[in-house]
């Protein structure tokens, strides 16, 4: 598996402990934050920390994935090429579950690999980017895309940027009157 | 206008914002994922079975016979090891259990069974999650409570562990 190495690692990075902690469902107090930390060590001190990281990078994953190979179209593009644009754009748009802040798109964790896969062979199968979506909406919520829909409990979201521009323009409008 | 209120106002939004870091920092956000299936029937999946000579699983069987606990696991799965004590112990009180096995390979789940128990009825194989993602599920391990007419009841994240019992044995009691 040649691009899942980050992921596999132990926590030599906040994103790879996050990783692990999806997967191993551990509390978040419980994450170790080696990282950052190392940064400020005292000189004499350093050569301890360099081999305690070389052990760390040494060490064998808490087997956070599975050691089969990657689904066939985790990495692989399909062959029509309108099609693999259709679905490449919803791979942007969907979040990774286990590396959440992430698109599928741009996860090397496994479940991203076999989400991919879920999007190219449905869409290969002449399923619309939508649907595919909707069908994910269904099981995970709407979380699970990074494209809200316009709905009751997103309505905030959408007309935000409406109010912050009104209430901001009331407020040079007052500015300015008070100036003449 | 009142001046002072205004002078206080950066400060009063400064407030809210320390507020609301601290909150979040000292009650952090639940990073679980649960499936909205929970009360929809199974979704549609057939898996092909994991061990020779042994049966595989589809959605079709939920809705015959009895009521089931479907279970999520890998052999390469860590607190899947941890959870299978109370695997066995359901199975003891007469719970049955089917079983999808995540990316898997029929020796390396074989020899997961001889080593921690096997309290499975019929053991899917899913070599790309695709029933998982079917189900609304995120990683494993995780549990289904499935009921006589195949409708999703109950789902639990993570390893069951003991203390997780005495939760899962009330909602299988609900769905008997």
């Amino acid at each position: 598996m040649p691009r899942t190495l980050g992921a596999e690692r132990p926590s030599t990075s906040l994103r790879s402990a996050q990783d692990e902690r999806a997967q191993n469902f551990v509390r978040p107090e419980r994450i170790r934050r080696d990282d950052g930390a190392q940064n400020f060590v005292r000189p004499e001190r350093s050569r301890r920390t360099l081999a305690l990281l070389v052990l760390a990078l040494l060490a064998t994953p808490a087997n956070a994935q599975s050691n089969r190979p990657p689904a066939p179209y985790a990495y692989r593009q399909l062959e029509n090429p309108a099609q693999e644009a259709r679905a490449n754009a919803l791979m942007q748009e969907l979040r990774c579950l286990v590396c959440q802040g992430q698109s599928i798109h741009d996860s090397d964790a496994e479940m991203a690999g076999d989400m991919r896969h879920l999007v190219r062979t449905r869409i290969k199968a002449g399923e619309s980017p939508e649907e595919v979506r909707a069908w994910l909406i269904e099981r995970y919520g709407s979380w699970v895309s990074y494209h809200p829909r316009l709905a009751g409990d997103t309505l905030l979201l959408w007309l935000a940027p409406l109010l912050l521009l009104l209430a901001g323009g009331w407020l040079a409008f007052r500015r300015l009157k008070v100036r003449r | 206008m009142n001046r002072k209120l205004w002078l206080a106002l950066p400060l009063i939004v400064f407030a809210a914002f320390v507020l609301a870091v601290g909150w979040r920092l000292s009650e952090p956000s639940d990073p679980t994922v649960r499936s909205r299936l929970v009360g929809e029937k199974v979704p549609a999946f057939a898996l092909a079975p994991m061990l020779p000579g042994r049966p595989g699983l589809a959605s079709a069987d939920f809705a015959k016979g009895g009521p089931r606990l479907l279970n999520l696991f890998g052999s390469w799965c860590v607190p899947c090891i941890a959870e299978a004590p109370a695997l066995l112990e359901l199975e003891k009180r007469g719970v049955p259990i089917d079983a999808i096995a995540l990316r898997d390979t029929p020796e390396d789940v074989a020899r997961f069974l001889a080593d921690h128990g096997d309290p499975f009825a019929a053991i899917g194989n899913d070599p790309v999650g695709e029933a998982k993602i079917a189900l609304g599920s995120s990683g494993v391990p995780e549990t289904f409570i499935v009921d006589r007419k195949g409708v999703i009841r109950f789902q639990h994240i993570g390893p069951i562990m003991p203390q997780d019992l005495a939760r899962i044995m009330a909602e299988w009691e609900k769905v008997r």
